[in-house]
């Protein structure tokens, strides 16, 4: 593989960690989004260049699916939903901003502490992908639980199934099969996540988690 | 033999000090006592300098029939003990100079004059002492008379808890390093470091001495979590003694971690090189946040020692994990780095405990917010000052940037590592580094800026006189010093040589035969710095710009008010404070490490009190670490305390039962 | 030897001389951009001779530090920018200091700024001296990650070395340089004061940092301050040139005709990114001072991230 074709699947890759932690970044929903769509779009990219340096052709469409569905068409449903359902703007971190980036940081230390020793049989490839996939699934669970808001946690879901893509092109090829069903079932729990979203909003006029926990019953 | 002289020098030191209460109430005793004091301690500097420079002077040993009567007294002379007695020696050298001005002033001789011979005397035996029981008999002297030091103005509010909580954490010091050298003899109990040497202990056991000595050295360093008693104690000691705990004792326990660390425990684990980086990174940035946030100028230059010792921490630290990697080159980097910041921070530290000593002495006041237009009356002060904050905060040409600069340039040889814990660590270390630099900066622009510059906040400012002559000796051969060492380092790092190549078994290149005494740590390609070139660029491009001015330009200059866009305030309370030159920085940092909080209480319109404005600070490792071990220590007390009040019977009871008791341990044991 | 000596001079003297252009050029573009038809573009030397001439006013409390201070600032600027390579590398003086060096230089002259902003004792002095040590506070150590990140690369903290290596083949297209660069960009508009940090063209007291400290200089000094910003600016476009872009650089010892095609490329390379700096200065709008931390944040985070990724990439792996 020549050195440029690996120097621009770790542009990808790296571009995809970067995106991540400005999707940590981010305070306000509109923000949120397009960044998720850029994460969508980055990933695609970067499974498209995979196609092309490993010929395979399947995982053309594996990139088709993630641009279409990930990049255009749930970002545009989430933007829907957020004004439907008049869901407040910003979105407040539980710890500071600086310290969520620092733990950011201090994340992607540790899958690559992690990976790399690891995987020292595998191809140059596969290992950066490998650390990467993993810094963006511990990225991604980061920002679920550092958000207060029920869209937040959504999107940081979602980015973890980018990074599960990232991981699964980057060990050589994914069957299409594996995609499609994995697509789909990401597919479904968004809508059930939708629903869920309606119902809550109805029910109890907010979808702020902080709120919601005095309905619990269980609270002192 | 310049073993044999350096022990005359101190027991001439012990003399003067048992001669001194007696001549206590005679007028020219201070002149005395300080006079004795600089002359035996620059022969000590002059013995020792020439030690280090002739390597093949040491490895003396001398045993005298002192102290333990089946140990005696060992001491010995080796390159890294010459290095160390260069450093103290001249610190007290600097100080007694300054202190045949300062001393002039003050109030109780009586109290002062004579520990300050025996605390130099102490800190020189620890340096010499080649076994167990001499180093912590010396380092318990020496700790016990720099005590006697800090509380030589006990009526002065503060000073009473100052002393208490300096004894307190020295006792428990001590206590560390006892256990540190007991692991270290072992059960064979051979306590010289001969001995020790040739018995290095199994890993177990040197973890637990590394962590003991950490905790012992450090605390008397000030390494965070151990620094709280530093700040409050070096300022109430005397200027002069502040000058010698901040820039000497300070480093003397510095020689004590080298020593056990990497003299008499042998080879390292890796660990220990990401443990000791980590603790001197955090140390350094806290050190210098704490620094901002301080109005006392005292307590700003104490703060300022807690960063600079983290620095050292983290270059020594770099030595252990390339010693544990067999990258001798590199630790000899890392260690040279670390010993010429030694020597640097003893330089500049005392000049700018001289320069508040000076401002304290001629103004009475340590506060920054009641000083400033300083340099208008004591302009020679000011300007050693300037060289001071210059050289602390690592601007090139001074010296405090040829260690800064080594250190990087050994943190930049981290990829090499093959632990990938320490090839993260190492950076991040490298940028807790560039921090402190940085907040260094503004912590000495806040110190001269509001203390020497702008207009008088107080009619004491106003009136203040320029120092005596003595301590202006003192701060303005310092300040040449800082300058000299920054422009040939060369020089001083070959001089380091002997003790690198001691303690790690490699070398840098021999800079003496470079191009224009440029330094070269590792190779040409790779980096190289000329502090004399910059110099010489710096005031020519200087000298340039003013020949071509004052030929072209305009020359006229008239005085006026200040513009001040229009509105100049006759008040000098409108110009900046030393807290409002810190809020932005204490915005920044201090809401997340000292959950800092700002209220502003307006009084309603029409009102006409004043509004204020309240900074609440925590202080976390006092509220984490301290507090709760002190109401620990109170209930255990407290629990104990019924002890005292037990009848004949219970008293009784207590004996019958240890005597069974051991009873019973000795049939289990058999 | 003798050539080396010239080219080292000429170095000097094109640092000194292009600076007020580049100054005026940015200034005529960012007019053109809004509908205005803008100052010459050489008037910035027209304004520094005018500074020459006239009288220095000093105010009453000034102490000889004042006086003092612009022409060490200008001393340690004009060094700095001397010793980056613009369109030769290998230069004769120019192992004297590393990029390491060179960030401290001019952390040397900035402190002699923030204490000149300290010594009249207004309070518009304050205000400039604080924010800006608060500013360097955060650039300074993500200015150091960014070389870090390129020494680490290039394996050597020498802007020749690092040029030669960045022409070379063995770079490639790597994430870290990227961010790098990124990284380097945000921490050289802070430190010289453009928008969104700082508005370089206003006098009002809310977005003034550097012209704050200098409110009280007049006459030559305030000319001296002026060009010492001027080189500032220069010396940094000049290290992104060096490292990022470094085509065009004349190695020493290739003969007369290369170092002129290198001052040509120079010269490209400060018209290029004078324009991008006057496109991004005319479409972002200044930032509320608290808001510093996180933009310098980001940088420092990029620094460290790129640092981090460096390991994970081929070379280090």
């Amino acid at each position: 593989m020549s050195p440029l074709a690996l120097d621009v699947a770790h542009l990808f890759a790296g571009g995809l960690v970067l995106v991540s932690l400005m999707l940590l970044y981010q305070d306000r929903m509109t923000g949120l989004i397009n960044i998720f769509a850029l994460h969508a779009l980055v990933v695609s990219a970067s499974v498209a260049w995979q196609a092309y340096i490993q010929h395979a052709p399947h995982l053309y469409i594996t990139a088709a699916i993630a641009l279409v569905i990930k990049a255009i068409v749930i970002p545009l449903a989430l933007h829907r939903i957020v004004v439907r359902l008049g869901i407040h703007r910003t979105i407040e971190p539980v710890v500071g901003i600086g310290l969520t980036m620092l733990a950011g940081i201090g994340l992607i230390a540790l899958s690559i502490m992690v990976m790399l020793p690891i995987t020292s049989q595998a191809g140059t490839l596969a290992r950066e992908d490998l650390s990467f996939s993993l810094s963006v699934i511990l990225l991604g669970l980061l920002m679920m639980i550092s958000r207060r808001n029920a869209v937040s946690q959504v999107i940081g879901f979602l980015s973890i199934e980018n990074g599960l893509i990232l991981a699964a092109t980057g060990a050589r090829g994914m069957p299409l099969v594996v995609e499609i069903s994995v697509a789909f079932s990401i597919l479904i729990a968004l809508i059930v996540i939708g629903i869920f979203l309606f119902r809550i909003r109805e029910r109890f006029e907010t979808v702020d988690i902080h709120l919601l926990h005095e309905h619990r019953g269980e609270q002192p | 033999m310049a073993l044999a002289a350096l022990l005359w020098c101190a027991s001439a030191l012990l003399a003067s000090a048992v001669a001194a209460p007696l001549l206590a109430r005679h007028r020219a005793a201070s002149a005395f006592v300080y006079g004795i004091s600089l002359c035996v301690s620059a022969t000590g500097l002059v013995l020792s300098a020439a030690a280090l420079l002739s390597p093949a002077s040491l490895g003396a040993t001398l045993v005298l029939p002192v102290g333990l009567p089946w140990l005696g007294a060992h001491f010995r002379l080796d390159a890294l003990a010459a290095f160390f007695l260069v450093v103290i020696n001249l610190g007290g050298a600097a100080a007694s100079l300054y202190a045949l001005g300062y001393g002039r002033h003050e109030e109780a001789p009586g109290r002062v004059l004579p520990f300050y011979p025996a605390f130099l005397a102490g800190m020189n035996l620890v340096l010499l002492a080649a076994d167990a029981f001499t180093f912590l008999f010396s380092w318990e002297f020496m700790s016990l008379s720099s005590w006697a030091l800090v509380m030589a103005h006990h009526r002065r509010p503060g000073n009473a808890t100052a002393g208490y909580l300096y004894l307190l954490m020295a006792s428990f010091g001590t206590l560390a390093l006892l256990l540190a050298f007991g692991l270290l003899a072992g059960a064979s109990g051979g306590y010289e470091f001969q001995a020790i040497r040739q018995a290095p202990p199994s890993s177990a056991i040197a973890s637990v001495v590394l962590v003991l000595a950490l905790i012992g050295a450090g605390s008397k360093a000030g390494l965070v979590p151990l620094h709280v008693w530093l700040p409050l104690a070096h300022p109430a000691a005397p200027t002069h003694v502040s000058a010698l705990m901040s820039g000497v004792m300070t480093k003397v326990a510095v020689y004590g971690f080298v020593r056990i660390v990497f003299d008499l425990l042998g080879s390292p684990a890796w660990w220990w090189g990401a443990l000791v980086p980590l603790l001197g990174g955090v140390t350094a940035v806290l050190g210098v946040l704490y620094a901002l946030l301080q109005e006392d100028l005292k307590r700003l230059l104490a703060y300022s020692t807690v960063e600079n010792i983290g620095i050292i921490f983290i270059g020594l630290g770099l030595a252990l994990a390339f010693e544990a990697n067999e990258m001798t080159g590199a630790a000899a980097l890392a260690l040279t780095a670390a010993l010429l910041h030694v020597f640097n921070h003893s330089l500049f530290k005392s000049l700018l405990f001289f320069g508040a000593g000076a401002v304290l002495g001629a103004t009475g006041e340590r506060n920054m917010e009641r000083l400033g237009g300083l340099i208008h009356r004591m302009p020679r002060t000011a300007l050693a000052f300037l060289v001071g904050s210059a050289a602390i905060s690592a601007l090139p040409p001074f010296n405090g940037f040829v260690s800064e600069w080594l250190t990087f340039q050994a943190i930049l040889l981290s990829p090499a590592l093959p632990q990938w814990l320490l090839k993260f660590l190492v950076p991040a270390v490298g940028a807790l580094l560039a921090l402190s630099a940085a907040l260094a900066g503004a912590c000495f622009v806040k110190a001269f800026g509001i203390t020497f510059l702008g207009r008088p906040r107080t009619p004491i400012a106003r009136e203040a006189a320029e120092t005596d002559r003595w301590s202006l000796a003192a701060m303005l051969t310092l300040a040449a010093l800082c300058l000299l060492a920054g422009i040939l380092p060369g020089y001083f790092i070959d001089a380091l040589a002997p003790v690198v190549e001691a303690l790690t078994g490699a070398n840098l290149p021999r800079q003496e035969q470079l191009d224009w005494l440029t330094i070269v740590p590792v190779a040409q390609s790779r980096s190289s710095y000329n502090g004399l070139l910059l110099f010489f660029f710096i005031a020519l491009a200087a000298g340039v710009g003013a020949e071509v001015i004052h030929r072209f330009a305009s020359r006229s200059l008239r005085r006026s008010a200040a513009w001040d866009c229009g509105f100049p305030d006759p008040s000098p309370s409108t110009q900046y404070t030393a807290g409002s030159f810190s809020q932005p920085i204490r915005r920044v940092f201090g809401s997340v490490l000292f959950g800092a909080r700002e209220e502003v209480r307006m009084p309603p319109p029409g009102d006409s009190r004043p509004a204020t404005l309240e900074v609440r600070l925590r202080d976390v490792p006092w509220d984490v670490l301290y507090a709760p071990t002190a109401k620990a220590v109170d209930f255990i007390a407290g629990l104990l305390n019924r002890l005292q009040f037990l009848t004949i019977r219970g008293y009784l009871t207590l004996v019958f039962g240890a005597l069974v008791a051991l009873l019973m341990v000795l049939t289990l044991w058999q | 030897m003798i050539l080396d000596a010239f080219v080292q001079l000429g170095e000097m003297l094109v640092v000194l001389l292009f600076s007020p252009l580049l100054v005026g050029y940015v200034r005529k573009l960012k007019a053109l951009l809004v509908g205005r038809r803008g100052p010459p573009m050489l008037q910035p030397y027209r304004d520094l001779l005018k500074l020459l001439r006239k009288d220095v006013v000093l105010a009453e409390s000034a102490s000889w530090l004042f006086r003092v201070a612009p022409y060490l600032i200008f001393a340690c600027t004009w060094v700095a920018a001397a010793l980056v390579p613009t369109f030769a590398t290998g230069l004769l003086f120019s192992y004297a200091a590393d990029m390491i060096a060179i960030v401290a230089l001019l952390g040397s002259a900035r402190f002699m700024l923030a204490l000149a902003g300290l010594d009249v004792g207004t309070s518009f002095g304050g205000i400039g001296s604080s924010r800006e040590m608060m500013i360097a506070s955060l650039a300074e150590p993500a200015m150091l990650m960014v070389v870090f990140t390129v020494a680490l690369l290039a394996g050597s903290t020498q802007l020749s070395s690092i040029a030669a290596f960045m022409q070379g083949p063995g770079v490639g297209l790597r994430v870290s340089l990227a961010m790098a660069l990124v990284a380097l960009v945000i921490v050289a508009i802070a430190e010289n004061g453009r928008i969104p940090v700082d508005n370089p063209a206003t006098h009002l007291e809310l977005t003034m940092v550097h012209e704050a400290m200098i409110l009280e200089y007049s006459g030559r000094h305030l000319a001296m301050i002026e060009l010492a910003s001027h080189l500032k600016l220069l010396l940094y476009v000049s290290v992104i040139g060096c490292v990022f872009a470094p085509w065009g650089l004349a190695v020493s010892g290739q003969g007369l005709a290369a170092y002129l095609t290198g001052l040509g490329v120079y010269a490209a390379k400060l018209a290029a990114a004078g324009s991008l700096l006057a496109v991004f200065e005319t479409a972002i709008a200044k930032m509320r001072v608290f808001r510093y931390s996180d933009f310098l944040g980001a940088a420092l985070m990029l620094g460290i991230l790129a640092t981090l990724l460096l390991f994970v990439s081929r070379i280090a792996a």
